[in-house]
Formats: structure tokens, C-alpha cells, sequence
């Protein structure tokens, strides 16, 4: 497979896998808005500042809008396209890297992403999140899982499917982790405060962010527990959207791409994710709160950038070619 | 009643007789069209449009912001050629296509057809797409054009003439293909009754021609299709050849040239590639070689062609043999080199450079078309019969400096086709056909070609950037 092909397969998985990360985290801190009263400028900061955060854009949000409303949030997160992360540049480039490798693509996965691609284009869209914001991100939400299944069910399981999972599953345990990052953060800035009456809700925004709330109470009937909810959202071995998991999926892929026996490693990229797969195994929520949450989870967040890069460097990255040195060889050798 | 004030006007008409009878060959899908009601035709058309939006069929158009990709408009009535007329066609473009790469050995090597008279040398050495950098280069199996879309259009007796011979890299092929499937889904009960030679052997018949033309004999040849990448405005078209082939497409930061061998870089090293079928210019292919500003190409693909160790296609230089002026000479070329008279007519052409036609153009300006010889897509070109006063002395100015690079003809004719108009109507709009003809271990000819239309009222441009349109062309096996 070529490699500038692995690279946007990888990159067009990675922005649907954000772009539906984006919607939902804004579908749900939209609704938590509903459960509050006499919410005024400061507390709809305190509300808001957090999400951007998650995001990892509060800088560049910052250039563009004065006051962390709800408005200017979600016009930032949806629709501006000085924003690479919105939902709409997300959809953009996860569209354009797949024009670019259209030929590869299955013609249903193709025509799923171009008409989400028309559907934020056309008018309506706007018209959509105007009159109805959950719905549009439902929406949102709708193509990416559409997306997925279809990748499942009608392009081959090889080589450029499992770059297409590495990307997804690498996003979605960035994007579990930047969520409990900065709300725990926020809300708790020392463990011994876990518990307090307004988390309940706040928590349990958490868990509907990453589509856990469901799953979490199938395993934990009580009330929603901070700890409880980081261990499920960092630990858990069989939800598909904790760190754990998506990192040991991520894992497999890179060693599907290589063929390389799981406990062993061809490359740096399967040497960072199986020791960083390992620490998740053998580590527990007490090793975290030791180390602190937050702390934790930022060491994290570094190695899955260190991975990324791995995983360019093993097989998306050839030596730049010098196009003027590369065309004075070629005239020398001309005879 | 669709056709009840239609209108034939002085134009050789491809479906009605002068006398505005139905010609035998359209008499079915006359019948068909008629049992819709203008409602029904315009739903068709525009779920017909929805789909090549949502499958992205869509080209590029420059210098547009924000609505990048635009579709190319199709009209549901389709054109159709009868087999005798057809098989008339088939024989008259592969003898085209036979003297051309005749035509393109011989000047890159002995060069009789100058030597014997034919043409004069500085017609040749003068031509932009002349490389004399390739004089002397084999080409395997003696191919050059390997891909050629020529454009013929009507006269008003309806007599087929060649207007040109695109023998870089024609573009259009995947309409073709695409408008095929787009009329099968829209009238899928009439399809099968309707006697239609199918074009879907495109594909194959091009991967085999790309697999014949490799530079050494292997059992499975890696081919690849080089696209200048997807902001180009036939990408969709690449996309779609390269998916139909299963080959890969690559663009010129793909491959790299070492040891005078072409690799293309994967996931697992680098892979040898050995024939590329390149929609890139000459100009751009190369930067060691032509323009050195090139971000496109691949420096050392000239050498590794010249080793042996890579094939392109169409090979490097054709474009001499579809430069306007040597135009008037292909007819001379039938002769030269097959000894046999052309089979297809082509249009009267002036030469500027020849000192008894210069005075002829610049005396009958305002009755001619003017054509830059060099320039392809319906630019440079001056039609006197519309043209302003101040239009006319521009180009007079300009033959005057560089009479080269100049041919004048006059005015063509070309057919005209019913075509909805309106959302209502169907009126009688220009059309021209481009069939795409492939020369690897023989010359096949995809039956019918891409028909495209003039949308505007009485215009004759039909290319894509200025109003153009298209419409599926069946090939009957019948007369009709």
C-alpha cells in the first residue's frame, strides 16, 4: 500500500472519530445546561471553558470570540472553519483525504462521508442545528456510526483497515482521556472532595460524553461515583470507548499491519502501544489518584502523541527528497 | 408532443429528416420519450443529477471559492449511431491512428515524411509539443498514442469530419461510462430492448493495453495511473480508471527514480513500477528534464524511460501529432505511410505560415475560425462570423507576429441533437463526438464515444468549462 494512502486512511478515520467526539461532547453539555438555574455569564464560563478545553483549543478560541457563551462554543466547535477540530472542518478533511484515496475507498463508505459532506454544505444543516441543535448532532453522530459499519461490512480487512482502526482507536482514547481529564480537573481539585451532591450530574455528563452512562450502570447500580466513573472510563476491558480498550485494539491493528506476533514488536510503534497497553493492565485507579488524576492522564495523552508519531515514522514517512539535489543527480546520470 | 414544434432548422439533424420524419434508428426511443409526461422526464433528470452528486461525479472548476466541484450536466436523451454507420467510423479512426503513430515513429527517427517533402521540417521543429530530446528514443512496440480521443463533428449533410486528434491525455472517458449506468438506472425496462452495444469492456480493454506496452515481459507488470492530484479537474475520472483497473493511482511525490528504475513508496519500501499511465503534461512530467519549477512530476523518469526500465503512456512528444498545423497534414500522412485515402473527412484547413493561405486569412477574418495551434479547450480561438470589430483586428495582430502559430477553417457545422430544455422542452442543441480509441496488441475503439452537447442556444462550444453538457451514445447492432 502506498504510504501517502496508509497516511489518509488513517488521517480520514482519526476526524470522523473526533468529529463525532465533538458532537457528542456538545449535545451533552447543551442538555446539562437544561438541568441548571439562573445560569449567569460566570457560570456559563465555568461551564463552557472546560469543553473547549477537552479539545485542546481554548488558545485559538480565545483569537476569535470574547465571552465562553453558549453560542460562541458551539458556533466555534460546529461550524467555524478557522477551527481545524470543529465538526465541520472534522467532516471537511475526513472528506477531503478520502476524495484523495476515492479509489480505494468502497463506493458505500465514499458516498456516506460525500453525503455528510453535502449535508453540512447545503443550507440546511444550519437550518437543522437552528431549530434543533441535539438533533443535528444526532445526526453527526448518525454518519460516523454509519461510517463504521460499512468500513466493517464492505471494506476488505487488511492493510488499510487496520491504519483505518489504529486512527480511530488512537482518537477515541485521546478523546476519553482530554474528557475526564479537564472536568475532573475542574471540578475536583483534590481527591478527597470526590463526592460532593452538584457532581452527580456533572459526572454523569461525563459518562453520556463518551457514551458510557448506560454501560457504566449495567455494572455499577449505585449513584454515579467519580472514582468509580474513572476506573470504568480508563480501566474497563470490554467498553469500546475506555482507554483500555481502544488502546489494546489500537495495539492489535499495528500488529495486524505487521504481522508480528502480539507479544512481541517489529517497530516503535507497537513497541510504545505494548508497553503502554502493559502499564494499563497492571496499573489500578489507586496507582492514578497516587499519582494524581490529572497528572496521569496528561502522561498519557503524551504517549498517545508518541505513538502517533511512531506510526508515522514506521510507515507513512519516506526521507524528504531535495527535489534540487534530486534533479541535479538526475542530469548528471543523463547521458 | 414533446417534439411538436421542434425545429430542424439549415443543421444536419442526428434524429429527425429534413422533412421532420423520425430517422429509423431513433424511431424506439422516440416512442419511449413520448409516453412521458414532461413531469415524469424531469424527475428522471433530476434523480439522474442527485445520484452523480451523491456518488461526487463532479469536476473542478478553477477560480471558484467556495462551490469547487460542480456536475457535469447530462441530458437523458441519448444519441445513438446505427452499426453501419458506426462500423464506417471504426475504420476511419483506426486508420487514423495507425498513420499518427506511424507519423510519431518516423519523425523521432528517420524522419522520411520530411525528407520525401511531405512536411515541411519547420512545421515540425517549430511545434511547442515537438521534444526533440526524445529523436532517437524506442518506444516499445513502436506506440506512442496509446490513448487518443478524437473529436469528430457533422457537416449539414451529416457527413462525420475530423475536427482534432487529442493524442496527450484525453480526458472524458469516465462520463462515458458513468452516463452509460446513469441511463440504465433511468430507464431500466426499455435497456434490454433497446439493442445497445455495452461500453463497460473500457477498463479492461485499457489495463490490457497498459500491461502490453510494458518495457519488459513480466507475467503481472505493476501499472499505475499519475495523477497531478486531486485538486485537478478530472481527478474524479482518474479515481474512477485507476479503482475499474484496480490499479494505484500515484501522484509525482509517490515515486522516486533510482538507479534509472521508477518506485512508487509503500508501507513496505519502495515497489518497482513499470508502466505509468500519466494525465500529466509533458511539460510537468519531468523536472531534470522540462519545466525544472515542476512540483508534479518525478526527476529521473526521462532516464529510467530512456533505460528501458518504464514505460509511459501516451509516450513523451505526442502532442506534435495533435498540434493544430499538422492537422492539415494527417490526410498526406494516410497516403504517405498506408498508402490508402483516408477514410474520414476532416475540415478545410489555412495555414498561416503558407504564404498563399496567409493572404486568404487575413482577406476573410470576419469569415473564418481562427485557432491558436497549440492551445486545446476552446481557448485562443477567434470565431470571425461573431466576432467583434475590435476582436478581428486582435487576431490580426497576432497572425501578423506569429503566423506559426495560427490555422483558420471555416465555420463548421455541427449536428444538432434534441436536448431538454427548460425543464420543459425539447429543442435542438450542437453536439460532437469524442470516441476513445486504445492502440496496445490491437486497436479497439469503446462503441459510440462521449457525446457532448452545447447547452446554450445556438452555441457550438461544448466543452465542460464553457456550457457543456453530455448525453449517453449507444452503438445499435442494428440499423434500427
Amino acid at each position: 500500500m502506498l504510504s501517502r494512502v496508509a497516511d489518509s486512511l488513517y488521517w480520514m478515520s482519526r476526524y470522523i472519530e473526533r468529529a463525532e467526539n465533538v458532537s457528542r461532547l456538545l449535545d451533552v453539555n447543551l442538555h446539562l445546561l437544561l438541568d441548571f438555574e439562573e445560569m449567569d455569564d460566570l457560570k456559563l464560563k465555568d461551564h463552557w471553558e472546560p469543553v473547549i478545553r477537552a479539545t485542546g483549543d481554548e488558545e485559538s478560541f480565545y483569537q476569535l470570540y470574547d465571552v465562553a457563551d453558549s453560542e460562541n462554543v458551539t458556533d466555534f466547535l460546529t461550524f467555524n472553519k478557522k477551527n481545524p477540530d470543529s465538526i465541520l472542518s472534522c467532516m471537511m478533511a475526513a472528506r477531503e483525504n478520502a476524495r484523495m484515496i476515492r479509489d480505494q475507498l468502497s463506493t458505500e463508505m465514499w458516498q456516506c462521508l460525500n453525503q455528510a459532506y453535502l449535508f453540512l454544505k447545503s443550507n440546511n444543516a444550519k437550518k437543522v442545528w437552528d431549530s434543533g441543535p441535539y438533533e443535528f448532532y444526532k445526526q453527526i453522530q448518525d454518519y460516523s456510526h454509519l461510517f463504521m459499519g460499512l468500513t466493517d461490512a464492505t471494506f476488505s480487512h487488511a492493510e488499510g483497515f487496520y491504519f483505518m482502526q489504529v486512527g480511530k482507536f488512537l482518537e477515541r482514547a485521546e478523546k476519553t482521556s482530554q474528557i475526564l481529564d479537564v472536568k475532573y480537573h475542574i471540578l475536583l481539585p483534590s481527591v478527597e472532595e470526590v463526592g460532593g451532591a452538584l457532581d452527580a450530574v456533572q459526572w454523569s455528563a461525563i459518562l453520556r460524553s463518551c457514551s458510557a452512562f448506560e454501560a457504566y450502570h449495567r455494572i455499577f447500580v449505585s449513584k454515579v461515583d467519580p472514582l468509580k466513573v474513572a476506573e470504568f472510563l480508563i480501566f474497563n476491558d470490554n467498553f469500546p470507548r475506555s482507554i483500555q480498550f481502544s488502546v489494546r485494539e489500537m495495539n492489535k491493528n499495528l500488529h495486524r499491519i505487521s504481522g508480528c506476533p502480539m507479544d512481541e514488536y517489529a517497530n516503535a510503534a507497537e513497541r510504545a502501544s505494548g508497553r503502554l497497553l502493559s502499564e494499563l493492565k497492571y496499573n489500578t485507579i489507586g496507582d492514578v489518584f497516587n499519582q494524581g488524576l490529572h497528572e496521569y492522564l496528561g502522561s498519557i495523552q503524551d504517549r498517545f502523541n508518541d505513538i502517533g508519531g511512531e506510526v508515522y515514522q514506521s510507515y507513512m514517512f519516506h526521507p524528504h527528497v531535495d527535489m534540487e539535489s534530486e534533479i541535479a543527480t538526475q542530469q548528471q546520470q543523463q547521458q | 408532443m414533446f417534439f411538436k414544434d421542434y425545429q430542424g432548422e439549415s443543421f444536419f439533424d442526428e434524429m429527425f429528416t429534413p422533412e421532420g420524419t423520425v430517422r429509423p434508428h431513433y424511431q424506439a426511443i422516440f416512442e419511449r420519450m413520448q409516453s412521458l409526461t414532461a413531469e415524469e422526464y424531469q424527475q428522471k433528470s433530476q434523480t439522474v443529477d442527485l445520484s452523480f452528486l451523491s456518488q461526487g461525479i463532479t469536476f473542478t472548476v478553477y477560480g471558484d471559492k467556495d462551490e469547487t466541484e460542480k456536475i457535469f450536466p447530462f441530458d437523458l436523451m441519448p444519441r445513438i449511431i446505427p452499426k453501419t454507420e458506426w462500423e464506417h467510423l471504426e475504420r476511419g479512426l483506426t486508420q487514423r491512428i495507425q498513420a499518427l503513430n506511424m507519423f510519431l515513429k518516423d519523425i523521432y527517427n528517420e524522419q522520411r515524411i520530411i525528407k520525401e517533402g511531405i512536411i515541411p521540417a519547420g512545421y515540425i521543429l517549430s511545434g511547442k509539443h515537438f521534444r526533440r530530446e526524445f529523436m532517437g528514443v524506442q518506444v516499445p512496440k513502436d506506440i506512442y498514442i496509446h490513448i487518443c480521443g478524437t473529436d469528430l463533428i457533422r457537416d449539414e449533410k451529416g457527413n462525420y469530419l475530423v475536427l482534432e486528434d487529442n493524442a496527450r491525455s484525453p480526458s472524458g472517458v469516465s462520463y462515458l461510462l458513468e452516463n452509460r449506468a446513469a441511463m440504465k438506472r433511468a430507464f431500466p425496462n426499455f435497456f434490454p430492448k433497446a439493442g445497445v452495444r455495452p461500453v463497460e469492456n473500457y477498463s479492461e480493454d485499457l489495463l490490457n493495453t497498459l500491461k502490453y506496452i510494458t518495457p519488459q515481459p513480466k507475467e503481472n507488470p505493476v501499472c499505475v495511473l499519475l495523477t497531478p492530484g486531486h485538486y485537478n479537474s478530472a481527478y474524479f475520472e482518474h479515481c474512477f480508471l485507476a479503482r475499474q483497473m484496480g490499479i494505484e493511482i500515484v501522484q509525482g511525490n509517490d515515486l522516486i527514480v533510482r538507479d534509472y528504475k521508477v518506485y512508487m513508496r509503500t508501507t513496505r519500501g519502495l515497489q518497482q513500477v513499470d508502466v505509468i499511465y500519466r494525465r500529466i503534461d509533458d511539460d510537468y512530467l519531468d523536472p531534470s528534464v522540462f519545466r525544472p519549477d515542476s512540483a508534479l512530476g518525478v526527476p529521473g523518469l526521462v532516464n529510467a524511460l530512456r533505460a528501458g526500465n518504464v514505460n509511459i503512456a501516451n509516450a513523451i512528444g505526442t502532442g506534435i501529432a495533435d498540434d493544430k498545423l499538422i492537422y492539415a497534414f494527417v490526410p498526406d500522412m494516410i497516403r504517405f505511410y498506408l498508402s490508402e485515402e483516408p477514410i474520414l473527412g476532416q475540415v478545410e484547413t489555412f495555414i498561416a505560415s503558407e504564404e498563399t493561405h496567409y493572404q486568404h486569412i487575413l482577406d476573410n477574418l470576419e469569415n473564418l475560425v481562427v485557432k491558436a495551434t497549440n492551445e486545446a479547450g476552446g481557448y485562443g480561438m477567434l470565431i470571425g462570423p461573431v466576432a467583434s470589430k475590435a476582436e478581428i483586428e486582435e487576431f490580426r495582430g497576432f497572425i501578423k507576429e506569429d503566423p506559426r502559430n495560427f490555422i483558420a477553417q471555416p465555420p463548421i457545422m455541427l449536428s444538432r441533437h434534441p436536448t431538454w430544455c427548460n425543464e420543459s422542452v425539447f429543442e435542438g442543441r450542437h453536439v460532437d463526438l469524442r470516441p476513445y480509441i486504445l492502440s496496445g496488441e490491437k486497436t479497439t475503439i469503446v462503441p459510440g464515444g462521449l457525446t457532448r452537447v452545447a447547452l446554450n442556444k445556438g452555441s457550438l462550444v461544448v466543452n465542460s468549462s464553457q456550457g457543456g453538457g453530455s448525453k449517453d451514445t449507444w452503438v445499435l447492432y442494428s440499423d434500427g
